[in-house]
């Protein structure tokens, strides 16, 4: 095994260039290392201006998604000799503003998570002194696949749905939506319903299925996607055939 | 608050976006089938007003039919079809969750169970044509 | 509470769906019968009479308009968002639609024609 490895590594400063250029650096191709290892070893030994996220480099933080060879990645979950003999290509994560390097402009997505609730919601809390809400093992079952998501944002880099249309409310917030829809303690399905059942809600999905190729954690947005639309579907027939039935 | 607010750089789509990937591709592909969908439907009408109008349109839609442009249409048709076919059925999984007794149906289960059903459908309607 | 703004989105995914499913179990199979095998030899022409009294029959009247109106109204749905996302004319999305669904609406009327009218 050869003992380097070149990294291409997308560089953008606003402050002296208008677009995107990479750089290039060699960095020790260790057996260990992930792609985090490589940059981080760039930052402390080669060139301290490089910016990027990361965090708990072990896959649960969300924070250093980025492109690897055009593929949406975590970064500390993408290992060097995988791609060994290079040169790995590094840029920021696609369909996202950049701000500065390989770091992204991420407060679309804030907006859209608060949009969709993601909360428990009832129609009256149970006091505390009446004890915990109960919930069975198979009904935690119902939804916990979509309690999986760490908010990395690979699905929306993923989505050329979302990359052509930033109005679309994108797979996490809706894998999120249906995390609390499908809870058994929520009583809220009917108000995530107002911004899902929306052309840039569901509708825009054409299950292209990126989403839930690119999820480093198994959420399949692209299921909770399709199974929002029967949800939202069969509510609008409901509502359209039996108008007496409303909240 | 900074005083320097950062430019933001918007990079944009690439108008071939469907041919940078191969899974891109192949949804590209899997949506254009439905042209192919569209197609067969003017067929099967085309083919029940030469029915309609007699033995001898009859005939004659059956010699249009034997044209090798329109077998080669066909061909590429049916495997547009079987492909739409296929990746519907197989992704029916993902996006339903079928429940029977209390219990969630095993993804691979609904999908072997609904391949069944397209037999018999194909076996029911071979039957209905040819007699 | 506030009520969802209206839209005819969830309508058309249904029909679409429904014509997905019908598209998949029914077409393949009568395609390569009456596209392929029968005009290349492989399975001999059904009877005149025979295929006059299976589509003469008001079930297969009806089966087939529902077939074809649901199957173009599937292809209108896919067609429209390829159009719209493949060649990225997200600004035309409205005409996008009422071209698709319109074309999917006078199919719909036009096997109605040919299986109610002309048969």
């Amino acid at each position: 095994m050869p003992d380097q490895i070149k990294l291409r590594v997308a560089r953008y400063r606003p402050e002296v260039e208008d677009k995107p250029t990479f750089n290039e650096y060699d960095v020790p191709l260790r057996k260990d290392w992930s792609v985090l290892d490589g940059l981080n070893h760039i930052k402390d030994e080669l060139d301290g201006t490089l910016s990027y996220r990361w965090s708990c480099r072990m896959g649960i933080c969300g924070s250093c998604g980025a492109s690897v060879n055009g593929r949406p990645k975590l970064l500390c979950a993408t290992f060097l000799t995988d791609y060994a003999p290079g040169p790995v290509r590094i840029e920021p994560l696609a369909n996202f503003p950049i701000i500065r390097d390989l770091v992204v402009e991420l407060t679309d997505f804030m907006h859209k998570l608060s949009a969709v609730k993601p909360w428990l919601i009832r129609e009256e809390e149970q006091s505390v002194d009446e004890g915990e809400y109960l919930q069975t093992p198979e009904e935690l079952a119902d939804y916990k696949q979509f309690s999986m998501c760490i908010n990395c944002m690979l699905c929306y880099s993923a989505c050329p749905v979302y990359g052509l249309d930033t109005k679309f409310v994108g797979p996490a917030a809706i894998a999120l939506a249906q995390r609390y829809n499908l809870d058994s303690r929520d009583e809220g399905a009917g108000e995530r319903l107002t911004i899902l059942n929306q052309p840039e809600g569901v509708w825009d999905c054409t299950f292209v299925g990126e989403c839930s190729r690119a999820c480093p954690k198994g959420v399949d947005p692209a299921g909770a996607i399709q199974r929002y639309k029967v949800t939202a579907a069969t509510a609008s027939l409901k509502s359209l055939l039996l108008p007496w039935g409303q909240q | 608050m900074t005083d320097f607010l950062a430019r933001l750089y918007k990079p944009k789509v690439p108008l071939l976006w469907w041919l940078s990937k191969p899974s891109y591709t192949a949804f590209v592909l899997r949506e254009l089938s439905s042209l192919f969908v569209a197609w067969f439907v003017a067929y099967l009408l085309l083919l029940a007003l030469a029915v309609g109008a007699g033995e001898a349109e009859y005939r004659r839609f059956l010699d249009l039919s034997a044209n090798p442009f329109l077998i080669a249409l066909n061909v590429v048709s049916f495997a547009f079809v079987l492909y739409h076919a296929v990746t519907f059925i197989n992704l029916t999984p993902q996006a339903m969750v079928v429940r029977l007794r209390g219990r969630r149906v095993p993804g691979p289960l609904l999908t072997a169970s609904i391949y069944v059903a397209w037999l018999v459908v194909s076996a029911f309607l071979a039957w209905l044509v040819v007699g | 509470m506030a009520k969802p703004r209206t839209t005819v989105e969830p309508y058309v995914w249904l029909m679409f769906s429904g014509g997905g499913v019908i598209a998949a179990l029914t077409f393949p199979v009568l395609l390569f019968l009456l596209g392929v095998a029968i005009p290349l030899g492989w399975v001999s022409p059904p009877d005149h009479g025979h295929l006059l009294a299976v589509l003469s029959h008001p079930l297969t009247r009806l089966g087939l308009v529902v077939m074809c109106a649901m199957a173009l109204v599937h292809a209108a749905h896919r067609l429209r968002f390829t159009l719209q996302d493949g060649l990225q004319l997200h600004k035309y999305h409205a005409l996008l639609a009422t071209v698709a669904y319109g074309g999917a609406l006078a199919g719909a009327i036009a096997a109605g024609y040919v299986m109610f009218v002309v048969l």
